[in-house]
């Protein structure tokens, strides 16, 4: 999986890492839908390192589209209830 | 329309407009990096006011840092003739500027985090724009069936994301700076038109009474100098004597 964090570039997910992904995405569309704009940030700051620390920095050199793209950590809560509903970014 | 909802949205526009502008797909190409270079351009032309609006927040945080020193000294100088209520004043005033330097300091933090990922921005494009030229021509020379219009179609659409995400980056940027900008004007506005120092009381009020009470022990001290001279004062009651039988005898 090709995952593009905005404004970060793009990292190489393996299966293994979309699965822990799509837990933590899942979280945040729970904590969207019941409102809790603090620890939502929480989670998708997580989300974000996640995928910065276990995946593996696309290549500058490398053109490739994206199969996921991930919002950027200072998204508003407003914007996040239209991003992070049903099954999330990742799908289930 | 939030910015990452747009994302998509930039992106698909971008990429039918791009694809469905040319007869001939090669032309596809050229007209692809040709707007690749565009954005580099503007993407540069960011860092810059981004770099500029950080300077300017900074230039004025020293400004209200200079400010802030001086109600400082102004306080101890009330302690100093006994006017707690004149050093609680100035000491108020400063409260209510090192919270302007304070929000300034927060503000220089995630400028330089946009900066810094601007930055990184330009770099990943400028290679990928680079790839792209290359890969660019030599898709055009071997041009000749429909397999090259996929390949194509793999190019322009892997760029035109990266794009996408380094316009609305560069977007978002923007978007910082003119507030940045905004702010700082609004600042300068309330220093120059004293209105910061009304809100939190008046400068000159603080200088006016620390003046007055400087006026007053002065004044005193020449009394007393006066006082002295013309003989009330124990000690220089002799000099005071012998100074104005000299004067006395000049004028005899």
């Amino acid at each position: 999986m090709i995952i593009r964090i905005m404004g970060e570039g793009q990292y190489r997910a393996p299966e293994a890492l979309c699965n822990e992904l799509n837990q933590i995405d899942n979280r945040i569309v729970a904590l969207v839908t019941e409102g809790k704009a603090d620890e939502f940030r929480k989670e998708l700051a997580k989300l974000i390192s996640e995928i910065k620390e276990k995946g593996e920095a696309v290549e500058a050199e490398e053109i490739l589209e994206s199969n996921i793209i991930v919002p950027p950590e200072d998204l508003s809560f407003e914007e996040a209830k239209d991003i992070f509903k049903g099954s999330g970014i990742f799908e289930d | 329309m939030g910015l990452f909802t747009r994302m998509e949205t930039v992106f698909k526009s971008k990429m039918n407009k791009i694809l469905n502008r040319m007869e001939d797909p090669r032309e596809t190409l050229d007209y692809s990096y040709e707007k690749q270079l565009e954005l580099l351009q503007n993407v540069k032309r960011g860092v810059a006011e981004v770099a500029s609006s950080k300077k300017r927040l900074q230039l004025q945080r020293a400004k209200l840092m200079q400010n802030i020193d001086k109600l400082e000294g102004q306080a101890k100088d009330a302690i100093a003739a006994n006017r707690e209520d004149l050093a609680r004043l100035a000491l108020e005033r400063k409260a209510a500027l090192v919270q302007q330097v304070e929000g300034i300091d927060r503000e220089v933090v995630e400028l330089e985090k946009q900066e810094e990922k601007l930055i990184a921005s330009e770099k990943r494009l400028s290679t990928k724009v680079e790839i792209f030229r290359t890969r660019k021509e030599s898709i055009k020379a071997q041009y000749s069936a429909a397999e090259a219009q996929v390949k194509i179609n793999e190019s322009v659409t892997g760029i035109s994301e990266e794009m996408a995400d380094v316009g609305l980056a560069l977007e978002r940027a923007e978007n910082k700076t003119e507030e940045m900008k905004a702010r700082a004007e609004a600042i300068d506005e309330l220093m120059e038109a004293g209105t910061l120092e009304d809100l939190t009381g008046s400068k000159d009020e603080i200088e006016r009474e620390l003046a007055k009470i400087s006026t007053q022990s002065s004044v005193e001290s020449e009394l007393a100098r006066l006082k002295a001279e013309a003989g009330k004062g124990p000690e220089k009651e002799k000099a005071g004597e012998e100074g104005k039988s000299a004067e006395e005898k000049k004028e005899a």
